[in-house]
C-alpha cells in the first residue's frame, strides 16, 4: 500500500492540488496531509480509488466535482464540501457551514456533527446514482432546498431543534429528507414539501446507512437505529407545470 | 365565458384552383392545421403559428398566410399584443410564455450606427489581392512579454494562458440538447468545425454523438449544474459559467418534464420526465468574490488547462459586474443583449428586462479599459446579432468576437415563429420528437450554417478592407470607425461615438 505524506503548511492550494494528483498518478492509495489550514478546492475533479486524510481545516469546496475518492477529515469543513460532487465519499469529524452536498450527484457525506444553511441544496440522481447527505448533528434553515434527488438523513436530536430551521426542502420536486423524530413541525417545512412519517421500506434503506455513519466515528448506532422517523417528500414532482400560459 | 374567441392570428387560405391535393400540408404541420378529407383539404387557421413549414413544402404556391385578417379597432396604446396578452390572463392568471427574442419595437442602436469607408486620403484594401486578418484569440493577454536571453537565445519568461484560436469572430452561442434538437447541436458542430470556430452546449450536458467535436466546444455550467461532471469539464475546449441570460435576465430557466426523453434524461443526467430546474442565481454564487470561487474550483478541476467564460445577461450595471468578472480569474467574459433569443422565457421579461448589447458591450469595454484590465478577459457579445455589418459595428464598440443563436437557426430553416416553447418544431430544430427531429438533416443544415459564417466572414474582410483596415484587432474598440446616425446625445455618450459628420 503506498503512502504520501503531504505537510500542506503555507501552501497554495493549486501546488497541494498538484501534489495530490501527482501522488494518485504515481499509484498512492493513501495521501496524508497535514497542517491544512483554509486551502480550498482540495482533491476538486479528482479521480481515481485514494483515500485522503485530511488533518487541519479544508477550505471551501473540499471534493467539488471529485469522482471516486474518498476524504476523511479530522477537522471542521468550510462551505460546500461535496459540491457538485460525482462519486466518493467525504467523512467529516466535525462540522462543516452552509450548502454541504451543493447539487451533488453521486456518492456520500457523513458529518458527523452539525452543518450550516441550505444543506443539500438541489442535490440530484440519476439511475444507479443517488447521493447521500448524513448529518449527525443539527442543521440549518432551508435543508434540502430544490432538491431534486438523491437522500439526505438527519439524525440529530429533535429535541435539541430549536423549530427556528425554516424551509425544510423548499421547492423539492425529487429525493428524499429523512430526519430522527416522530413528527415534524408544519411551520419548519418548505413551499412544495410534505412531511410524512417513514415507511417501513424507508427504514431498511436507512439502516445500513445509520451503521456506517456509526462505524465512521465509532457511535452505537442501537440508539438511531430503534428510533422513530419521519421524511419530507415532494409534493408534486411538477412543482412550476401550472404557472404558465402560452402566449 | 364572457370574453368569447379573439380573432384568428393568421388566416390560411388555400388557391384550390393550384392545390394539386398532394397532401404535404397535412403531413408536415405538427400542429394539425390541415386536415384532408376525399377531395378537399380543410383548414383550421386558429391553430396556425406562421412557421412556414406548409408554405415551403407546398409544390404549387397555393397556399398563403396573411397576418390578422381580422382587424382590431386601431389603437396606438392598446395594441392588440397588449390587449390580446390581457384576454389571455384574464382567462388564465398565469404568467404568459413566450419564445424568441424581444418583441417590442424598440429602437435597435445597430441601425443607427453607420461604418467608415476610406477614401483618397487613405487607401482602402482589396480583400481579394491582400491577406486580411480575422484571427481572433479569446482568454486572457499578458500585460507585457518578459525574456530570458542567454547566449544569444532568447525564451519566453511570461506563463501565458490557455486562449482559444477562432479562424473568425463568429462562435454560435448556448442553446442546450433539450432546447434545441441533437440534429441541430449536430449541424451547429459540424458547421463550427468546418468553420474553424467554436459553439456552446448549453445547459443540457453533452450527447455522446458530439464528442468527436469536442474540441470545438464550450460546455456550460449554469445554476442547474445538469450534465456537469469532471469528464464533461474535460472534454470541453472551454468551460463557461452562465449567470444570466439576455432574454431574461435574473432568473433561472426551467426545461419541463415533457420535454425530458430518454436521451435528454441521460446528457442532463436527471430522471425521464423529471422537471429540470435551473434556480435564478447559483446556490454558490451570492457574491462577485463567490463568483471567482467558482471561477478558480472550474480552474483547478481542470488543472488550469481550459479557458473559463463568465455569461452575464446585459443590464444597467454591467461594466462593474464585468470589471468584477475580469478579477476573478476568468477568461473572457460574455455579454448577452436584451434581445437575445430563447426557447421560452415570461414574456414579460423577454419584453421588458435588460438593455441593449450595444449600448452594454460600449460600456464594459470602456470600464475595463479605464481601470488598464481590458487585456485581462476578452469580450464576446451577443443578443441579436443579425447580419454581418452587426459583427463590425459591436467589434468597432469594443467586443472581442460574438455568439450568434437566432441566425444560425434561421440559417437551418427556423423562420421565426417564436412558437419553440410548444416543443412541435416543425424544422426539427426546437423540439425533440422524432419525426420532426428527422426532418433537419446534418448534413444539410451544417453546410448552411457554415456558409452562412463563412458569407459573414467574407462580408466581415470587405466592410474592414473598405475601412483600410488589415486586421481584426485594429478593428476592435475602434469607434473612430463609428458614426451615431439619429442616436441621442447621451446614448453616444455611452457608445462613445460621434455623430455623423463630425
Amino acid at each position: 500500500m503506498a503512502r504520501v505524506t503531504i505537510d500542506a503548511a503555507g501552501m497554495h492550494y493549486t501546488p497541494l492540488n498538484r501534489r495530490i494528483r501527482e501522488a494518485v498518478a504515481s499509484g498512492a492509495d493513501e495521501i496524508e496531509i497535514v497542517n491544512v489550514m483554509g486551502q480550498r478546492f482540495i482533491a476538486d475533479g479528482l479521480r481515481g480509488d485514494v483515500t485522503i486524510i485530511i488533518h487541519g481545516v479544508p477550505g471551501g469546496d473540499l471534493g467539488m466535482f471529485m469522482s471516486g475518492p474518498t476524504c476523511i477529515v479530522h477537522g471542521n469543513c468550510d462551505h460546500a464540501p461535496g459540491n457538485t460532487m460525482d462519486g466518493g465519499k467525504i467523512v467529516i469529524h466535525g462540522s462543516a457551514g452552509d450548502a454541504v452536498a451543493h447539487s451533488m450527484r453521486g456518492g456520500s457525506i457523513f458529518v458527523r456533527d452539525n452543518i450550516g444553511y441550505r444543506g443539500g441544496i438541489h442535490m440530484k440522481e440519476y439511475r444507479e446514482r443517488c447521493p447521500v447527505l448524513v448529518v449527525g448533528g443539527s442543521f440549518r434553515s432551508f435543508l434540502g432546498e430544490y432538491m431534486a434527488g438523491g437522500l439526505i438523513l438527519a439524525l440529530g436530536d429533535p429535541a435539541r431543534r430549536t423549530g427556528k430551521e425554516r424551509g425544510i426542502g423548499s421547492g423539492i420536486h425529487g429525493g428524499r429528507i429523512v430526519l430522527r423524530g416522530d413528527s415534524l413541525d408544519r411551520r419548519c417545512l418548505g413551499v412544495g414539501a410534505l412531511a410524512r412519517p417513514l415507511p417501513d421500506e424507508g427504514y431498511e434503506r436507512i439502516a445500513p446507512i445509520i451503521r456506517e455513519y456509526a462505524c465512521w466515528f465509532g457511535l452505537d448506532p442501537a440508539p438511531f437505529l430503534s428510533d422513530e422517523y419521519v421524511e419530507v417528500v415532494p409534493s408534486s414532482a411538477r412543482p412550476f407545470a401550472n404557472k404558465y400560459t402560452w402566449e | 365565458m364572457t370574453i368569447g374567441s379573439v380573432p384568428v392570428r393568421f388566416g390560411i387560405t388555400i388557391d384550390r384552383a393550384r392545390c394539386m391535393l398532394c397532401g404535404r400540408c397535412v403531413e408536415n404541420c405538427p400542429y394539425d392545421v390541415f386536415r384532408r378529407d376525399e377531395d378537399t383539404i380543410h383548414v383550421n387557421s386558429r391553430k396556425c403559428v406562421a412557421c412556414h413549414r406548409c408554405v415551403a413544402m407546398c409544390p404549387r404556391d397555393a397556399i398563403s398566410i396573411r397576418q390578422r385578417p381580422v382587424d382590431y379597432r386601431d389603437h396606438p396604446v392598446w395594441t392588440e399584443e397588449v390587449r390580446e396578452a390581457i384576454y389571455n390572463q384574464a382567462r388564465t392568471g398565469k404568467i404568459i410564455l413566450a419564445g424568441m427574442g424581444n418583441a417590442k419595437p424598440y429602437p435597435v442602436i445597430f441601425d443607427r450606427l453607420v461604418l467608415d469607408a476610406c477614401q483618397v486620403t487613405n487607401p482602402s484594401i482589396d480583400p481579394l489581392r491582400e491577406p486580411m486578418e480575422l484571427r481572433t484569440y479569446i482568454g486572457k493577454k499578458p500585460k507585457k512579454l518578459e525574456f530570458r536571453y542567454d547566449n544569444g537565445d532568447i525564451s519566453l519568461e511570461t506563463t501565458l494562458s490557455p486562449n482559444l484560436e477562432l479562424a473568425t469572430p463568429i462562435m454560435v452561442g448556448h442553446m442546450s440538447y433539450g432546447a434545441i434538437s441533437l440534429n441541430a447541436q449536430k449541424s451547429i458542430a459540424m458547421a463550427v468545425k468546418e468553420t474553424g470556430t467554436f459553439m456552446g452546449t448549453g445547459e443540457g450536458g453533452l450527447h455522446p454523438s458530439l464528442y468527436p467535436y469536442q474540441d470545438r466546444m464550450i460546455v456550460q455550467v449554469a445554476s442547474g449544474r445538469f450534465g456537469v461532471n469532471i469528464d464533461y469539464l474535460e472534454r470541453g475546449a472551454a468551460i463557461e459559467i452562465k449567470i444570466g441570460q439576455g432574454a431574461k435576465p435574473g432568473i433561472g430557466g426551467h426545461l419541463p418534464g415533457e420535454k425530458v426523453c430518454e436521451d435528454v434524461s441521460c446528457t442532463r443526467m436527471i430522471p425521464v420526465g423529471s422537471d429540470a430546474i435551473s434556480p435564478a442565481p447559483h446556490h454558490d454564487i451570492y457574491s462577485i468574490e463567490d463568483l471567482k470561487q467558482l471561477v478558480r474550483s472550474l480552474k483547478e478541476a481542470t488543472s488550469w488547462q481550459k479557458p473559463v467564460f463568465v455569461k452575464i445577461a446585459a443590464v444597467h450595471n454591467s461594466a462593474a459586474i464585468a470589471a468584477g468578472i475580469a478579477r476573478s480569474s476568468a477568461d473572457a467574459v460574455v455579454i448577452d443583449g436584451f434581445r437575445g433569443g430563447t426557447g421560452a422565457a415570461p414574456r414579460v421579461f423577454r419584453d421588458h428586462v435588460g438593455i441593449p448589447v450595444e449600448a452594454a458591450v460600449a460600456s464594459v469595454d470602456a470600464k475595463l479599459r479605464s481601470q488598464g484590465i481590458r487585456n485581462e478577459v476578452s469580450i464576446i457579445a451577443s443578443g441579436g446579432i443579425r447580419e454581418s455589418a452587426d459583427v463590425a459595428k459591436i467589434i468597432a464598440l469594443g467586443a472581442d468576437a460574438v455568439y450568434i443563436g437566432t441566425a444560425a437557426l434561421v440559417a437551418m430553416g427556423c423562420r421565426v415563429c417564436g412558437t419553440c416553447y410548444r416543443g412541435l418544431c416543425p424544422w426539427g430544430i426546437a423540439t425533440q420528437r422524432p419525426d420532426l427531429v428527422a426532418r433537419l438533416d446534418p448534413e444539410v443544415a451544417s453546410k448552411q450554417v457554415a456558409n452562412l459564417i463563412h458569407a459573414w466572414t467574407l462580408e466581415l474582410s470587405e466592410l474592414m478592407g473598405a475601412a483600410g483596415i488589415n486586421s481584426i484587432e485594429s478593428l476592435r474598440g475602434n469607434r473612430d470607425r463609428l458614426r451615431g446616425y439619429l442616436l441621442d446625445e447621451s446614448t453616444m455618450r455611452v457608445l462613445d461615438v460621434k455623430p455623423v459628420g463630425a
